[in-house]
């Protein structure tokens, strides 16, 4: 139990996908504008990513290792992530509406999100079991969406600041974000 | 045909020079500048994989049905981040250990499939090189410049092929802060600031 809490913390602030490993930056920059956006996209990471992490991990044992084919593991584990995503947007519209208008647009945008893919092969190289993969690509998808509400709530308040006109836009968020990486970089020293 | 092939080419370098002016493909950008050489490494690569996958996408452009566009773009990203991947393994594999994970992730930079689909998809073979060429050209140079400010500031001295060649005086004192992860955030926002400043002109 004690390896999973530090797995799990170690995950969302020591090595936080974002600010420290630099994976998903797109969409950190793209959907952090607002607050609505970025609750949205996150909890739409989390959904995905779990149901990616335990997949490829599965595929990855079951498939790649036992035939000999890992040489494929790029083209197969972005096709599942493909489908996978496909998938969720399909089956949410048709049995969940409610939740599927609140990720609905996010959806497509989270199979280009490096973040989702970087888990996936992240838990492969650590050889995690499955039970550690499924809870680390919990914890980084966590640690991705509090990384991304907290610079959303900062964006915000920045829109009413005034901003040399220069810097205006992703400029200063790229600089908001270095000062955010670094109070992460912070917890370093934790473990 | 509107533009002429050195136009498409040299878009790439200035006008829309990918990560900073169109602000794709940052993740490689901010991990991979640590030092000069893994930048251009990076640039290497993904030059390779964008210019192969703006021929094939070209060349099938009219087989292609339109709805499954986007997986069958992805289906021949992925084939061709396997061929470097797998080359890189044989031929240059110190470098193959550093750009680790981004190698595969080359798959998910967003602009391999943005100009698949922006470009490739709606142009001939000949421009589609170009545009690959211009944009893979433009996006190596911005990772060795980031890289070359990140080593300069942080480390005193640039390593290219194992040879530190040294930049700054010895009494310089390393400024640890550029080759960390915040630093790559920050950087590469004062850069953006400085092309907004000369874009204006």
């Amino acid at each position: 139990m004690g390896d999973y809490f530090v797995l799990i913390i170690s995950c969302i602030l020591i090595n936080n996908i974002l600010l420290a490993q630099y994976l998903g930056n797109c969409p950190f920059l793209g959907t952090s504008k607002k607050m609505e956006t970025a609750i949205g996209m996150g909890m739409a990471v989390i959904f995905v990513l779990v149901m990616a992490g335990a997949l490829t991990w599965i595929a990855n044992k079951f498939i790649l290792i036992k035939y000999d084919l890992v040489f494929l593991q790029t083209i197969v584990f972005i096709l599942l992530i493909a489908a996978l995503v496909q998938f969720v947007e399909m089956f949410l519209k048709k049995s969940i509406p409610a939740l599927y208008a609140g990720l609905g647009i996010f959806l497509p945008l989270i199979t280009t999100n490096c973040a989702v893919m970087g888990v996936c092969l992240i838990n492969i190289k650590e050889e995690y079991t499955f039970v550690e993969s499924l809870v680390s690509s919990f914890a980084y998808a966590a640690g991705f969406s509090l990384a991304l509400i907290l610079f959303a709530g900062v964006r915000e308040r920045i829109l009413l600041a005034r901003v040399p006109k220069p810097l205006l836009d992703t400029s200063i968020g790229l600089i908001t974000a270095g000062l955010l990486s670094l109070t992460f970089f912070a917890f370093k020293g934790m473990v | 045909m509107a533009k002429s092939l050195v136009q498409e080419f040299t878009k790439g370098l200035w006008k829309e020079i990918p990560p900073f002016r169109l602000v794709l493909g940052l993740c490689p950008t901010l991990a991979l500048t640590k030092t000069v050489e893994n930048g251009i490494g990076m640039g290497a690569a993904l030059t390779f994989v964008l210019v192969c996958s703006n021929i094939l996408v070209s060349v099938c452009r009219k087989l292609i049905p339109g709805k499954v566009r986007i997986a069958a773009f992805i289906i021949i990203i992925a084939t061709f981040v396997t061929i470097v991947e797998l080359a890189m393994q044989k031929f240059a594999y110190p470098l193959f250990l550093k750009l680790g994970i981004f190698i595969p992730l080359i798959v998910v930079n967003c602009i391999l499939l943005g100009r698949a689909e922006a470009f490739a998809y709606k142009n001939g073979v000949i421009p589609s090189i170009f545009d690959g060429l211009g944009m893979g050209i433009g996006f190596t140079l911005s990772l060795s410049a980031l890289g070359a400010i990140r080593e300069i500031f942080g480390t005193g001295f640039i390593t290219i092929w194992e040879k530190p060649i040294h930049v700054m005086s010895d009494a310089f004192v390393p400024f640890a802060f550029m080759v960390e992860a915040p630093g790559a955030f920050v950087c590469l926002g004062l850069m953006l600031c400085v092309m907004n400043l000369l874009g204006k002109k």
